[in-house]
């Protein structure tokens, strides 16, 4: 276990908790604002990743990629709102779920009859291509610490978003008390409406940016909305600021006990046993995270609903 | 106090005949299968209403705590894998009698339940379907790495259970009918639970925890209770599973299992019971037939689960109701 290994997987780790950021954000907002349980948010990263593959096809350059996918991702979250969401907000949290995962069953087949059931690659962009020095004898790709900069950058947009203007307070307000907010004569549908198109677009650019170093494949999105689940249930369901930190917690967290559970677990058992355990423990790590948090604190670390 | 319950609570006497009709219907077409299948393609038949009648068994635990209890529980596969893995590991070691395989199956359930429930249910609403969610990807990942029970590939159920060293399922027919016994004494147990005054303390904290808690019931334990049946009776479904697929592995645990069993319950109609025997059959049912005519069956099942959602509210038991005039069960 030297330094340089521990420096690069907690960068890792960084930027796998951005990336479960991205989707988390748009998850605890949906879900603070709207109470509504959006299983198929998974998949719309999934598209995310697609589309940047299909569109990159046509232009073979990154940033346009980039733009028209998420363009492209908008326009298709705004449909699914249009057509299915918009019936299911006074729904019990159980219809909903039903709902959406069957778009997800739907959306993952759909991708596989378009596309085809092998993963697929995008090339990371020419100029962040390549890797950087980060101390003597250590590189590390540039491309991550890319997704960890715009992750971190949209991390502030959405500070000052939700926390300084008055969009991000009748937000803020929403997740408190949604019908409080209506009373008051705001078009709550709006801004359910910008809330859920903002959500699938920082899903949607999740998956475009993580797409140049994951393979593009059906089902990608599940796993991912599991994790971003947990993220919002220990933040605290409606908090930017629960989100932030427990995306972090959860990539450090994972990533970390995937690298080092075999070496930790071999200081007090011998090594045989502590390969075949090691995985294990690691993968239910922040399973057992979520428990601890929801035991102590029942409502996650920073819960946003009044009550 | 049992007044108001009584008052609040459904199935009045003089509907009774009337709401009986239908599970005596769904157990007389499940008891005649077999016969019909016999000019078939028996083997298949058979197979398909075990693994309907299996998942039946799983979906009633499911919604007795969900439909009865409130309780949305996102990791009920959980339980149906401990149960399988227990008739797995045990057949491993050369136990495959059923006196033993059984009591532990439903054991493991019922402990792990306890365990689980006793964290699970100090949280509410979403959080208690996030936090049964994660319990369950434990159980997924637990099982994934049982190294000497084939990790990630499962293992294989060598010899269905037997009955003091007779090997009693290893008839199709036989073990069809040990299921449907199976089947039809949860289903009883279930609707006497439901209507005792246990069931109906149940459905009031469902209803208004808080009230319930004031008229001096101790609601943790009464949920942790019925948490502990469900997953006893997911441990019996598991047990099944095991036998008839004789085949045991970690998938069986997947969350998108759980969901599936959600949808079971949501199919048939939330909170009636034997609604979950049809949601069980309609869900196996529409994969089977749709999974026959074309690959890509997902693509008209999933629009068709949003459908039946926005359209047919309280499943398929309230659309049939509807259509026929009745107003739909609350």
């Amino acid at each position: 276990m030297s330094t340089g290994l521990v420096v690069v997987q907690i960068l890792n780790g960084l930027q796998f908790g951005v990336l479960l950021f991205l989707i988390a954000a748009g998850l605890t907002l949906v879900f603070g604002v709207m109470d509504f349980i959006n299983l198929a948010h998974g998949v719309q990263y999934m598209l995310g990743a697609y589309l940047a593959v299909a569109f990159y096809a046509l232009t073979s350059n990154f940033f346009i990629t980039l733009l028209l996918a998420l363009a492209a991702a908008l326009v298709f979250g705004l449909l699914l709102e249009f057509l299915v969401f918009r019936h299911l907000y006074d729904r019990d949290h159980l219809e909903q779920v039903i709902a959406t995962f069957g778009i997800i069953i739907f959306l993952n087949q759909a991708v596989k009859t378009v596309w085809g059931a092998a993963p697929l690659t995008l090339p990371i962009p020419e100029i962040f291509s390549g890797s950087i020095i980060l101390m003597p004898g250590l590189l590390y790709p540039i491309w991550r610490l890319v997704i960890i900069a715009s992750g971190l950058a949209i991390g502030l947009l959405l500070y000052i978003l939700v926390g300084h203007t008055r969009v991000g307070m009748l937000v803020r307000a929403g997740a408190t008390n949604a019908r409080m907010v209506s009373a008051l004569g705001v078009d709550i549908r709006r801004l359910f409406m910008i809330v859920f198109g903002f959500g699938t677009m920082l899903a949607a650019f999740a998956g475009a940016m993580i797409a140049p170093i994951l393979s593009v494949e059906p089902g990608m999105g599940d796993t991912v909305l599991i994790l971003a689940f947990v993220v919002i249930v220990i933040g605290g369901i409606g908090s930017m600021r629960g989100a932030f930190l427990a995306a972090l917690l959860i990539g450090l967290v994972d990533t970390l006990g995937r690298s080092f559970a075999i070496d930790i677990l071999r200081l007090v058992m011998p090594p045989s046993p502590a390969r075949t355990v090691g995985p294990a423990i690691a993968s239910m790590l922040i399973y057992v995270l979520m428990a601890l948090v929801l035991y102590f604190r029942p409502s996650g670390l920073f819960p946003a609903r009044g009550r | 106090m049992t007044q108001t319950l009584a008052a609040s609570s459904v199935l009045p006497s003089q509907q009774t005949d009337r709401a009986n009709a239908l599970p005596v219907a769904i157990f007389l077409i499940l008891a005649l299968v077999p016969f019909g299948a016999a000019f078939g393609p028996e083997s298949y038949v058979l197979g398909l209403f075990t693994r309907v009648m299996v998942f039946a068994v799983a979906a009633l635990a499911l919604d007795f705590i969900c439909g009865y209890g409130g309780l949305v529980s996102f990791g009920h596969a959980a339980f149906v894998g401990i149960g399988a893995y227990a008739v797995g590991i045990l057949g491993a070691h050369g136990v495959t009698e059923m006196l033993v395989s059984l009591p532990v199956a439903l054991l493991a359930g019922a402990i792990f339940a306890y365990l689980t429930g006793t964290v699970c249910l100090r949280t509410k609403s979403v959080y208690f379907i996030m936090i049964t969610l994660a319990f369950g990807q434990m159980a997924y990942f637990i099982a994934g790495s049982l190294a000497p029970y084939g990790g990630d590939d499962g293992l294989t159920v060598r010899l269905r259970s037997t009955l003091l060293g007779f090997p009693i399922l290893q008839n199709d027919r036989t073990f069809y009918y040990f299921v449907l016994l199976s089947l039809l004494v949860v289903y009883f147990a279930f609707r006497t639970i439901v209507y005792s005054r246990f069931g109906r303390v149940l459905r009031g904290a469902r209803e208004n925890a808080t009230r319930m808690a004031t008229l001096g019931f101790d609601v943790f334990s009464f949920q942790r209770v019925g948490y502990v049946i469900a997953g006893a009776v997911g441990g019996l479904s598991g047990f099944l599973l095991a036998n008839a697929t004789e085949f045991v592995s970690p998938a069986y645990m997947s969350w998108q299992r759980s969901g599936e069993l959600i949808i079971m319950i949501l199919l048939g109609g939330l909170g009636t019971l034997h609604g979950a025997i049809v949601g069980a059959a309609a869900y196996l049912l529409i994969e089977e037939t749709l999974g026959g005519i074309t690959e890509q069956w997902k693509l008209i099942f999933g629009p068709l689960l949003v459908l039946i959602v926005l359209f047919a509210r309280g499943g398929l038991l309230g659309l049939a109701d509807r259509i026929r005039g009745r107003p739909s069960r609350g």
